[in-house]
């Protein structure tokens, strides 16, 4: 099977959640389109690796993954957070960082 | 001991007694640091005697000794030793210094005894007579410029001793700001000899001068004027006179310290010390007796008008010292010296009889408010009178050998300098007028309610005030303190006022024309290179002079008299008749409001303009204003694109990536 259909299929997936990172205002979903983004990459690498028979791409997919769960972590702390301080769940209404 | 070995005796005792005072003044209890600071000026003095005894052994060409302890400064082939001169003059100076500041001392154990800086005014002291002592032992210009400097410093010290109260404080930056301008002529002075003569030993200097220079040569006389400029600062001459007046905002025997003793007649010793180079710049010379007698005749004509008891002693030092300086800038050195040394017993005196007065008045100093004092405190009226008819010279105390001899010296060198003596008279004739105008007002006529309560034996105490303002203050520190027993009522005052009174009786037979010539004899070694031996008066035109001076004495003390008791309410007529010349002479000739505005006030401005325009419009506004007004400019887009929103952020990240990407993508082919 030739490599292009999974790099045109990583392609829409990781399209798919930088729309949705980019138009969301709900973090949780914000978090999920990140996944699908990572995910889409995941999916590149591993053609990749199998394109190329070497197992590098692969062990970056996993390293990938474990950077993944770390970010889950960090950004549900964080909504848990946002919730227990009786704040929305709203990322438009963090805008402390205006310049 | 050889006498240069007693002349670093002199030197180690007030050093020594400032540190133990300084450093141990906790652990010395009551009065203790006063007889401290007075045995340590006491053993000086009896080292100073010591050094005498020491110098009159040796034969008279070999009077001039000099000792180096180490060097002090070492460059190539030039040296500078820490090295004292023991000659007739600096030990006469020691003499003089030492035997006045041992009184004083003395006086002030008793009179500072209830100030709560006791110890620290015993430690200034100690330090300004070992400064005095450095300055006058001196066998080089550096050691000179360093005990000069310290002379000023001390001065400082002492004159804002009672740093709580503001024109105190104020006193003390004039004293010092006056004498650092002095400071900068000597220094200068000295280089200019360095420079043209190679050395800076004063005997070096003084053998050389006469080859290295002719008469009258203009670097001689610049370095000569500048010489002057330091003397005339630290002796409060014209122009730079104004801060001894106001330094009478010490203590009283502060006062008595530097009128007497230290400090102003450092620069009488001064021209003293390099006479030879005076005598190769005779314009130079002939500018310093000018400017003394000036000097002696503006501060008689004020001390007839100012009415604070204190100012009126101070106005008769700057005169008194304008006849000093014009004595040894005429080569009359021994008759400068010698009235250098009975104006220091009688000004002394004269100070503790008002340090009396004013302990007794509870700090006020106006003699208008004074009158009376002569049954209530009969001991100081006495002293006071006594250290008066010196002042005024009147016959046989000391100030009429002293002061009559200068100008004896000055009629006999003719021409010019006839005009010098006879000026000298009028000074003379003023001299014993406000002499005798202080004592008329302070001590008779009705007595004062003060006086009255202390012939009943109480000693009044006054609500803490500035003499100056008449302000009230919380001076905390100082004079009148609320315990305060001055008043001629301690023995240590008595014993130091009664010592002086009999030196100034008796200090002027040691020059009696015809008779006695102790002074000039013993200090001949250090003047024998002198040109003008020849100019000195006969014993005959002395004593003509003599019956002169003495006439217009008592015709001054009985004008004052007839001004003060037989025809009260002259003064106040003549006050009134001419208020312009009463006005005039009260405020100094306006010295002070002139020199604020010439210096003051355009420093004031030049300060305020540089506030305004350069600091900031230019600084603030051009500078600082123009870099940060650049960088706002600059850094406006990057803030515009912190909106704040993480959506935006992601979307610059992509798009930076997609850009990278695209990049790439399109240069690897």
């Amino acid at each position: 099977m030739d490599v292009t259909w999974y790099l045109v299929l990583s392609a829409f997936v990781f399209a798919i959640g930088a729309a949705g990172v980019i138009s969301r205002r709900n973090p949780l979903v914000v978090l999920l389109c990140l996944e699908l983004m990572l995910n889409a990459g995941n999916l590149a690498l591993v053609a990749f690796s199998r394109m190329h028979g070497g197992e590098a791409g692969q062990v970056f997919a996993l390293i990938v993954m474990v950077i993944a769960a770390c970010e889950v972590v960090i950004g549900l702390g964080i909504i848990v957070a946002m919730y227990r301080n009786r704040l929305p769940i709203d990322i438009d209404e963090m805008s402390e960082l205006r310049g | 001991m050889s006498a240069t070995t007693y002349g670093w005796l002199v030197l180690a005792f007030p050093l020594a007694g400032m540190l133990i005072i300084t450093f141990g003044w906790r652990a010395l209890p009551g009065r203790l640091p006063g007889w401290i600071a007075t045995s340590a000026i006491f053993v000086a003095f009896l080292a100073s005697i010591g050094a005498l005894i020491d110098l009159l052994d040796h034969p008279e060409e070999e009077r001039q000794l000099v000792d180096s302890l180490w060097t002090y400064a070492a460059t190539a082939g030039f040296n500078v030793d820490l090295a004292i001169l023991v000659d007739p003059l600096a030990v006469f100076m020691c003499l003089v210094v030492t035997g006045v500041s041992f009184l004083i001392h003395l006086y002030s154990v008793a009179y500072m005894g209830s100030d709560r800086g006791y110890a620290r005014y015993f430690a200034y002291l100690n330090y300004f007579v070992f400064s005095m002592l450095l300055l006058v032992l001196a066998a080089n210009f550096v050691i000179l410029i360093i005990g000069w400097a310290f002379v000023g410093a001390a001065s400082y010290l002492l004159i804002s001793y009672w740093y709580r109260r503001a024109t105190a404080v104020y006193a003390g930056i004039k004293a010092f700001v006056i004498n650092v301008i002095g400071d900068v002529g000597l220094v200068v002075a000295a280089f200019l000899i360095l420079d043209n003569v190679g050395s800076l030993d004063f005997l070096p200097v003084f053998e050389q001068a006469g080859d290295t220079f002719s008469t009258n040569d203009g670097t001689l006389v610049a370095a000569c004027l500048l010489l002057l400029v330091g003397a005339f600062a630290k002796s409060a001459q014209l122009p730079l006179h104004t801060w001894l007046p106001d330094a009478m905002e010490g203590p009283t025997p502060v006062s008595a310290l530097i009128h007497a003793a230290t400090m102003v007649t450092a620069g009488v010793y001064l021209i003293a010390r390099t006479h030879p180079l005076f005598e190769l710049a005779p314009t130079a010379a002939d500018i310093g007796a000018i400017i003394g007698l000036a000097t002696l005749l503006f501060a008689g004509t004020v001390a007839l008008a100012v009415t604070d008891l204190k100012r009126v002693i101070a106005y008769s030092t700057i005169s008194q010292i304008g006849y000093m300086i014009m004595g040894v800038s005429i080569a009359a050195y021994g008759a400068g010296l010698f009235h250098l040394m009975t104006h220091a017993f009688f000004k002394a005196l004269l100070f503790m009889g008002a340090g009396s007065v004013i302990g007794a008045m509870a700090g006020i100093q106006d003699m208008d408010r004074m009158g009376g004092f002569r049954r209530a405190m009969p001991f100081t009226f006495i002293t006071f009178t006594v250290g008066a008819l010196a002042l005024a010279g009147f016959p046989l105390f000391a100030g009429f050998f002293s002061k009559d001899e200068i100008i004896a010296f000055e009629l006999n060198r003719g021409g010019g300098y006839s005009v010098l003596g006879i000026l000298g008279y009028v000074g003379a004739f003023l001299t014993a007028f406000y002499s005798f105008r202080m004592v008329f007002r302070v001590f008779y006529g009705d007595p004062v309610p003060e006086a009255v309560e202390l012939e009943d034996g109480h000693i009044a105490h006054g609500e803490p005030m500035n003499p100056m303002t008449g302000e009230p203050e919380d001076t905390d520190v100082g004079f009148p303190g609320p315990e305060h027993h001055v008043a001629e009522r301690e023995w240590p005052m008595k014993a130091a006022m009664g010592t002086l009174a009999a030196l100034a009786i008796v200090g002027g037979s040691l020059s009696v024309p015809g008779l006695t010539d102790v002074i000039e004899k013993f200090l001949e070694p250090t003047f024998e290179d002198s040109r003008f031996h020849d100019t000195a008066p006969t014993d005959g035109a002395e004593i003509l002079g003599l019956v002169v001076g003495g006439a217009l004495s008592i015709l001054g003390i009985g004008l004052a008299w007839w001004v003060y008791l037989r025809q009260p309410g002259t003064a106040t007529r003549l006050r009134e008749r001419l208020p312009r010349l009463h006005g005039f002479l009260v405020n100094k000739w306006y010295f002070d409001e002139l020199y604020d505005a010439l210096f003051a006030r355009p420093a004031a401005t030049a300060g305020a303009f540089s506030r305004r325009v350069i600091e900031t419009d230019f600084v603030q506004g051009t500078i600082v204003g123009g870099a940060t007004g650049v960088v706002r400019v600059g850094t406006s887009f990057a803030r515009a694109i912190q909106t704040g929103y993480l959506r935006a952020y992601a979307l610059l990240l992509l798009l930076g990536v997609a850009g990278l990407t695209l990049y790439f993508l399109l240069n690897s082919s």
